[in-house]
């Protein structure tokens, strides 16, 4: 597929976002959207994560998978390279960065088993992009998930003061404003197309 | 809890997705069609009831700190079976399903039971649940492409059912419809089911 890695990022920002068109990372996007911190928290380290495992598995993918034709693996190789990689900055940041431990750890269990960082790797081998589109890809694609996550936990601290039938309380409420932030999404979709 | 007291609890009353709000990446993804949502069903009905029974034989050998990478390998297992049965024999839903059905890995209704049930019960309990909470989540799959490909398409499963003057809104083949009528759905069975309290 012959689409700059520039066009990709935005594409993968605001055309096909990661959650509001594709539907990745939604469990954790509806649990932690409670308060503004996490959300952010959870944000900037999916960003991360995302951005460094996609260029790794596409690596995987390309130097050993192909070459020993084991490609019906990738599923269980792309899981441990995730896993392995979240285990390894877990270790690196609680070393190097105590502080920055207390206000990320928390959060990168839970990206292991984020499906938007599992999601996008199998997108990239899906859509075969090269090194450095899936390099851009992966970060627009925790851009988007960052950006919605912050929107939706921006809208959701408005509306503690607002009355919100009972039965719709909580997740129902967060997902008919996630319906109308996809719905303001879809205006952007004529801009690029990426499949 | 007899074997259909164990379906009856996994697939209704405390069904993954809408009172656990598990699994609702794919639950919302794959509803445009009905026929991919039946596959998709059923394919997690697959690997839930096999890898719930699988977790739970070997239940007493997993170490504790590295049960949850051996969970997730053993769904891996199976959900690789389910990819390569579809790349073979159904090619073109395979590819609409696209990495759906990869995804199912991190399904978040795999790794809930597995922890919840299986690790915890005999296997064939466990394999029960698996196939009742595999039933929930095909029936919330199967509601939702329901409305979407009736009023996107105008049909059920493919066939035709509504006549030439039947105009497609496609809002309801884009993705906000899924997020709106998955919260409809909520909101029903929380009215009508459990009686949501002030």
């Amino acid at each position: 597929m012959d689409i700059s890695s520039f066009v990709l990022f935005w594409a993968a920002i605001f055309t096909s976002n990661i959650l509001l068109t594709n539907f990745l990372g939604m469990c954790s996007y509806l649990s932690v959207s409670r308060e503004m911190e996490s959300s952010f928290g959870l944000g900037i380290s999916v960003l991360f994560v995302l951005t460094v495992t996609t260029g790794l598995n596409w690596l995987v993918y390309r130097y050993i998978l192909v070459p020993f034709d084991i490609v019906y693996l990738q599923y269980i190789v792309f899981i441990i390279v995730i896993a392995a990689f979240v285990q390894l900055l877990e270790l690196v940041i609680e070393r190097y960065a105590p502080a920055l431990y207390y206000t990320l750890g928390i959060f990168l269990p839970l990206i292991t088993v984020n499906c938007a960082i599992f999601g996008v790797s199998l997108f990239m081998v899906i859509r075969n992009y090269n090194f450095l589109q899936s390099i851009a890809f992966g970060a627009g694609s925790g851009i988007g998930w960052m950006l919605a996550i912050l929107m939706l936990a921006a809208i959701r601290r408005k509306l503690k003061e607002k009355l919100v039938p009972t039965g719709l309380q909580g997740v129902g409420i967060s997902l008919i404003i996630t319906g109308i932030m996809a719905l303001a999404f879809v205006g952007f979709s004529g801009i690029v197309q990426v499949q | 809890m007899t074997k259909k007291d164990i379906f009856i609890v996994s697939a209704f009353k405390e069904n993954s997705v809408w009172r656990q709000i598990l699994g609702i990446c794919s639950a919302l993804a794959v509803t445009n069609l009905m026929m991919n949502s039946l596959i998709m069903g059923l394919g997690v009905i697959f690997c839930l009831a096999l890898s719930g029974f699988t977790i739970s034989l070997i239940r007493a050998w997993i170490p504790r700190s590295v049960r949850m990478m051996v969970q997730t390998l053993i769904i891996a297992a199976y959900v690789i079976i389910v990819d390569i049965f579809l790349q073979a024999n159904l090619p073109l839903i395979s590819k609409q399903l696209g990495p759906y059905v990869g995804l199912i890995i991190t399904n978040c209704i795999l790794m809930g039971r597995a922890e919840a049930f299986a690790s915890q019960n005999k296997p064939l309990d466990s394999l029960i649940d698996g196939v009742g909470a595999g039933a929930g989540y095909t029936l919330v799959l199967l509601v939702i492409s329901f409305i979407r490909e009736l009023f996107g398409f105008g049909s059920i499963f493919g066939i035709k059912i509504m006549g030439s003057w039947w105009t497609n809104w496609s809002i309801m083949v884009m993705a906000p419809s899924a997020f709106f009528i998955l919260a409809m759905l909520i909101w029903i069975i929380n009215v009508k089911f459990y009686k949501a309290k002030a």
